[in-house]
């Protein structure tokens, strides 16, 4: 069997969340793990520890979530689709150099299997706490790409699709996989490596002496030589122009690249964002939820619409960007919104925001599970006028 | 030296009803170590298999003031409570003679994600004792590769195959580094040779500054050991000398009895192979084509052996063939 027929494993499988990741991960090209273990993601470590060196790729694991993700920034320089799997703290603790990746343009994917917090929290129960850390745990302003499973299926297809848009964009996409996504098992469908659409970074098209490391093209993403193909290259988490020079004093420059860094995710934004909706041509209630929620409130709706109410589901995939214009649409076409999560009250503030006038009833649970059909059924029904 | 009969005197410290496994190594560590206090003493401990079972709801394990801290952090926690102290008892709120502080971690906590923070406070001269329990390797998440982890091990992370046989770099010698670090105290210590331990203990507590304490403390699931021979595989590591027993007082090594006795009768010092042997995750070692792993671990256990004898001052002695 040759390397490329290893690394994808085409067919049916029986997988865990955390497992189908390290399988969408290896399909989409991914040939270097940094890890480190912590529960509940040290079974996508484990599973790229055995199957990298098959696909002649290379796992190390380092010495905390630190020394991982930077590792996977360098690993991503010099030329391979690079990763990191993670929880709360883990996440905590690349923090820093997520924002190095955000301004070297560092083309990575971090997957956070998220867990209960803060701090170590409850680290074998599931959670939803860290998405809005997912967009502003580092420094600065910036913007990620952040997505959401909420099946098995879709862990190892939304992988595939992390390491396209951070390759596509040159930005750390973040996999932020509640707990019960990563360790419920599921059936997953592996298609043949033909029907799988990978997106590589762009090369340099220009002589070795025009290049310039930072400048964008019309798409506002820059072209990326690698360590080694002969282009001059320096990347520095310093403010820089465009030929990667520190400006650390030069207003415009920070103007010009903070500007850029974000735009290139936000007017983008069209092209970037997946949401599904069900069942919402005539709703009147709408319910918005991610991940495993998603699940929950899907049978919630369909009891609802049982029951006479026009109730309907719109699924986030894509967390970051958030998908205000497509919030914004659901939100004028029905009277009212619940939001369950299983945090304290998160990602429903963007949602507020996004609704404007039209009132977001949220329902917060804390502590491995989602919220029951019935309490969010309970919810929709609250909410029929 | 204290004997079995005081021992039974001691108060139990680290109290019976954890939720270790059977034959826990780390367990036994604790127990023995928190029969060697002196006095008040507060334990910080980072994230952990001991943390873990100690503390189980609504129970715990731990009969003095104790605090979990992040993985990274024991020796930087340990460094805040130890500075506190002394400001207290400087201002006289304080009237004890001494409160000692133990920061406890395991062999992730210190040899990977926490050496920062033990380096820091060992440069800093902070007065406690760090006891690092080495059952080398990330066993509370599953059993994945640490820096302590041997080589030839196989653990999740470092699986042996077909090809890769477990993993393929030497454990971090985690004591020289901290004898290198220039404080006071460091030593090695097996919960196969308890009186050893608990004196070395009580040294690292005495001395003013920093001391650390290696102890090794096998572990039946990650090991994949019989859980009955916790003690002997214990005792093993030491007579094999691939963990022997010494200290190091104020940057001047010197071997502990039992490691001393096997210098001077070198006949005494067993190959390597019966400890491998006892321990499944090094079972596939035992195939031909992974032997000249044994050989290896064999021979880097010879070097690190006669490179200790000469810190010792103790002349090199042939090296025994097996």
């Amino acid at each position: 069997m040759s390397e490329k027929n290893k690394a994808i494993l085409t067919g049916r499988h029986f997988f865990s969340g955390d497992l189908a990741c390290a399988e969408g991960a290896l399909a989409a090209g991914c040939r270097f793990f940094g890890g480190y273990p912590i529960t509940p993601a040290t079974e996508i470590a484990e599973r790229m520890a055995r199957r990298l060196p098959q696909v002649g790729g290379t796992y190390i694991q380092m010495e905390d979530e630190i020394a991982s993700i930077a590792a996977v920034i360098g690993a991503s320089y010099a030329g391979l689709k690079a990763m990191t799997a993670t929880s709360g703290p883990g996440f905590s603790l690349m923090q820093e150099n997520i924002g190095l990746a955000v301004m070297t343009e560092a083309p990575c994917v971090i997957v956070n299997v998220m867990r209960g917090g803060p701090s170590t929290g409850q680290p074998t129960m599931a959670g939803q706490q860290d998405v809005m850390q997912a967009k502003w745990g580092s420094h600065g302003d910036y913007e990620i790409i952040a997505l959401t499973p909420s099946t098995v299926q879709e862990a190892f297809d939304l992988t595939i699709e992390a390491f396209n848009y951070a390759e596509a964009y040159r930005v750390p996409v973040m996999i932020m996989m509640d707990a019960i996504v990563g360790h419920m098992w599921e059936r997953v469908t592996i298609p043949p490596a033909d029907q799988i659409k990978i997106v590589n970074r762009k090369k340099p098209q220009v002589p070795r002496e025009k290049y310039a490391p930072f400048k964008p093209d019309e798409d506002l993403v820059p072209p990326m030589a690698v360590f080694g193909d002969g282009y001059h290259f320096h990347a520095t988490g310093l403010t820089h122009d465009e030929e990667g020079r520190p400006r650390t004093e030069s207003i415009k420059t920070q103007q010009t690249l903070v500007q850029r860094l974000c735009d290139k995710i936000r007017k983008n934004a069209d092209k970037i964002i997946q949401i599904r909706e069900t069942m919402l041509d005539d709703a009147e209630i709408a319910v918005v939820a991610y991940g495993i929620e998603a699940r929950a409130a899907w049978s919630a709706v369909r009891k609802a619409r049982n029951a006479g109410i026009k109730a309907g589901l719109l699924r986030l995939i894509t967390l970051w960007p958030f998908p205000e214009k497509q919030v914004a649409e659901v939100a004028k076409k029905v009277k009212t919104i619940v939001v369950p999560e299983m945090n304290y009250g998160q990602l429903v503030r963007e949602v507020e925001r996004a609704a404007k006038t039209t009132p977001v009833t949220f329902l917060s649970k804390l502590g491995e599970e989602p919220h029951k059909p019935e309490e969010i059924l309970e919810a929709i029904k609250g909410g029929k006028h | 030296m204290i004997t079995i009969k005081e021992l039974t005197e001691k108060p139990e410290l680290f109290t019976a009803g954890h939720r270790a496994c059977a034959g826990c190594g780390p367990a036994i560590a604790l127990r023995q170590i928190m029969k060697a206090l002196r006095g008040p003493t507060i334990v910080t401990e980072a994230t952990g298999c001991m943390e873990v079972v100690s503390t189980i709801y609504p129970y715990t394990a731990w009969n003095v003031p104790w605090v979990h801290t992040a993985f990274e952090t024991a020796a930087a926690n340990a460094s805040g409570i130890e500075a506190a102290l002394k400001v207290l008892k400087r201002k006289k709120r304080i009237t004890h003679e001494h409160v000692d502080v133990i920061a406890l971690a395991g062999d992730g906590g210190t040899y990977d994600i926490g050496i920062q923070a033990l380096s820091g406070a060992a440069e800093r001269g902070h007065d406690f004792l760090y006891v690092l329990y080495d059952n080398e390797g990330y066993m509370n998440t599953g059993i994945q590769r640490s820096g302590g982890t041997p080589l030839g091990a196989s653990t999740t992370t470092s699986p042996a195959g077909t090809v890769i046989p477990g993993k393929t770099q030497h454990k971090k010698p985690i004591a020289d580094i901290m004898v290198a670090h220039d404080i006071p105290y460091v030593a090695t210590a097996s919960i196969g040779y308890w009186q050893d331990l608990m004196a070395k203990v009580r040294k690292g507590l005495e001395v003013e500054g920093p001391a650390f304490l290696h102890v090794m403390a096998p572990c039946p699931r990650g090991w994949r050991s019989d859980t009955a021979k916790t003690m002997e595989i214990s005792r093993l590591a030491v007579e094999t000398c691939v963990f022997p027993l010494w200290e190091a007082v104020n940057g001047e090594y010197g071997l502990s009895p039992i490691s001393k006795a096997i210098a001077l009768k070198p006949d005494r010092k067993k190959p390597v192979e019966v400890y491998l042997k006892m321990q499944r995750r090094f079972a596939h070692l035992f195939q031909p084509k992974f032997q000249h792993i044994i050989k290896e671990i064999q021979d880097d256990t010879d070097k690190r052996w006669n490179r200790l004898l000469k810190k010792c001052n103790i002349p090199q002695v042939a090296v025994s063939k097996t």
